[in-house]
């Protein structure tokens, strides 16, 4: 009986603090990323890197988790949750069940998501229209293709990576209506978007075919992709993060996904007060997705090139070029 | 001639497939023929895609990562053997145990040293990594296309882990059936009472098989980091390890049939790559589910079609305990 009044004791003094602390409640912003981690050059990487932006803005530090197996996804955010977070940025669209979940259970929490749609009353989903840069990637590719054969890698086989594909392929063809497109997947489960010796072995088995140009929308497995790119002397194009100064000279552009803005964006948002619930879409308009243009694709990415893609740009804006959308 | 290129091409990939695989395989027999269960080549094969790309890394040489990677995987053989032949723990369990620690413990060590999230720097193609070797003559030969492109591809144009795997076939081969060792390890696998009878130590014998079954796993995990992509990151084996102990079981533990079944796995890989998106006659294009399962579902096949009754080495997961 002492023992279990001892414990009693210490459960009421827990409750207490966490009690305590929340009623001084900071500002926290939490931030948990999807497979593939933080550093993978890609996605994530955009990601983080919004959230070091509003650090540096703002000198508000934010909490981040790293996801080792699926069911962390959940316990992390209702971790985060209890502790006091204002503001849960959940990246990739494979969190949208654990975001609906804990965001009904702690329904004071802001959750924002990138790359899904959680229709609740506390829920930001935030989405790209990530055809249009790829659209922009196509064009790219078939302009600078000798072969008139260009390649495309996907990570996981979902309606994302179709979407990619796609205005890739409409990209490409608007420029060369006779260019020639592969198509890969990396696999059907998370694991593809982190297995570099598979992507390097899928580009290659393209540039066997013909293709001089590839492009890949795989998180980690397309660093592989921009591996075998380089050692062939081939053109890679790079996603969702600037991805140019990993081989200069070699990758031809990235598709940009500006991750990065809306994660600053949410944060800062919440921190201000006007962050809102409900579906955002970024597409090149808001400057939410573009391709990207620096010092080391200069020598590749020609001054003739970089005109037909910015008048493409244009028009995409302007509605004159209409970049249809994956219909799963 | 068009397919007689996307054949060539297709042959090559599966030799670049395969390396890793045989090189493991290969580490599970000499493991599995002394009677020692390989179930650590994931983990052995995963520490050694670490060490050596962190070690090309930092010292800017592949060969040092090469060593790197042997000496690592050979440490944690030294663990298994530990575990299993000196203490006769489970030798399921030790080699799960490896797998599991190697899996967490890669990426820890990778975020503490070089905090780029449980990677390791992308390595530099000059010196950091095993780079493809061109044969004398290569590129000349591609102007004959029947004998030249299959010299120029299938011959020349690989990386030197891959002709050391495809050497080390008849040197295990060697190995097992004509030299003093390898009879007295095929003994230790079948029945360790008898080696011990004839005064050979039992313990001794099994410790040296998963040594060198470490020492291969290091060469097919540096083959992953080092000259198949360009560093380390998390989970990079991705189930090759027991992949290439299904090939061993394949392939009855013997060297040829081993080699065999993984040129196999990786031919059925390397096919599946090229098909996604081809439309085929009367069929059409194959959903890419149902290609990237064809490896799998085709080794299911064999083995219950072709391979008959694989019979293992008797004495195989039975720690040896000499009587006193």
């Amino acid at each position: 009986m002492p023992m279990m009044s001892s414990r009693l004791c210490l459960a009421l003094l827990l409750a207490l603090g966490v009690a305590a602390h929340a009623a001084a409640k900071d500002f926290l912003p939490v931030i948990v990323y999807d497979f593939g981690g933080k550093f993978d050059r890609s996605f994530n990487q955009s990601a983080s890197e919004g959230a070091q932006k509003f650090k540096a803005d703002t000198g508000v530090a934010y909490r981040e988790f790293e996801i080792t197996n699926a069911a962390q996804r959940e316990q992390f955010m209702a971790q985060a949750a209890k502790r006091g977070a204002t503001i849960i940025v959940a990246i990739g669209f494979t969190q949208a069940s654990a975001v609906e979940k804990v965001a009904r259970q702690f329904p004071e929490v802001k959750f924002t998501i990138v790359d899904a749609v959680v229709d609740l009353p506390n829920v930001q989903s935030i989405n790209f229209r990530e055809q249009e840069s790829s659209f922009l990637c196509g064009m790219a590719a078939a302009l600078a293709s000798k072969t008139g054969k260009i390649g495309f890698v996907g990570g996981m086989d979902i309606p994302l990576i179709r979407k990619f594909a796609l205005g890739y392929v409409e990209g490409a063809k608007y420029v060369n209506p006779q260019v020639e497109v592969f198509e890969n997947m990396t696999g059907t489960t998370p694991a593809a978007w982190g297995d570099p010796t598979k992507g390097a072995e899928l580009a290659k088995s393209q540039f066997g075919r013909g293709a001089d140009v590839v492009f890949h929308a795989a998180g980690a497995t397309g660093i592989g992709v921009m591996q075998a790119a380089a050692d062939a002397g081939l053109l890679s194009i790079g996603c969702d993060s600037n991805q140019d100064y990993l081989h200069p000279g070699s990758v031809l552009t990235s598709a940009l996904k500006r991750v990065d803005v809306a994660v600053d964006k949410a944060f800062t948002d919440a921190r201000n007060g006007t962050w809102k619930p409900g579906q955002l879409v970024l597409g090149l308009a808001e400057n939410g997705v573009d391709y990207s243009f620096d010092e080391h694709n200069r020598t590749v990415l020609t001054p003739a090139m970089k005109q037909r893609l910015d008048q493409a740009r244009a028009d995409i804006v302007s509605g004159k070029i209409k970049v249809s959308e994956y219909k799963p | 001639m068009e397919t007689y290129t996307l054949i060539v091409l297709l042959l090559a990939a599966t030799i670049r497939v395969a390396t890793p695989l045989l090189l493991a395989a290969l580490a599970g027999m000499f493991s599995e023929r002394s009677g020692v269960i390989a179930l650590g080549l994931e983990g052995m094969m995963l520490g050694a895609a670490f060490a050596s790309a962190a070690v090309a890394a930092v010292s800017g040489s592949a060969w040092l990562g090469l060593g790197a990677g042997i000496v690592a995987a050979m440490a944690l053989a030294l663990l298994l053997a530990f575990a299993c032949v000196t203490q006769r723990g489970n030798q399921v369990i030790a080699g799960m145990a490896i797998n599991l620690m190697v899996a967490g413990l890669g990426p820890a060590l990778a975020l503490a040293w070089f905090d780029l999230g449980g990677q390791t720097p992308q390595l530099e193609a000059a010196g950091q990594r095993f780079l493809s070797l061109r044969w004398p003559w290569a590129e000349a030969a591609r102007a004959h296309p029947a004998p030249g492109l299959l010299y120029a591809e299938l011959i020349s144009g690989h990386n030197f882990l891959v002709y050391f795997a495809a050497a080390l076939v008849p040197i295990s081969a060697w190995v097992l059936y004509r030299t003093r060792f390898g009879l007295r390890l095929r003994a230790v696998g079948e029945n360790p009472a008898a080696v011990d009878t004839a005064g050979v130590a039992v313990n001794r014998l099994r410790y040296q098989a998963v040594l060198i079954s470490g020492a291969l796993c290091g060469v097919a995990g540096t083959y992953l980091s080092t000259a198949a992509s360009s560093g380390f990151v998390r989970d990079m084996t991705a189930g090759k390890g027991y992949l290439a102990l299904a090939a061993l079981i394949f392939g009855k533990w013997k060297p040829w049939p081993t080699c065999g079944a993984c040129l196999l796995f990786a031919f059925t890989d390397a096919l599946a790559t090229r098909l996604q998106g081809v439309a085929l006659p009367l069929v059409g294009v194959i959903p890419v589910q149902f290609i990237l399962a064809l490896p799998y579902v085709l080794t299911v096949l064999l083995l219950a079609g072709f391979v008959g009754t694989a019979v293992a080495p008797r004495a195989i997961g039975v720690p040896y305990l000499k009587e006193k």
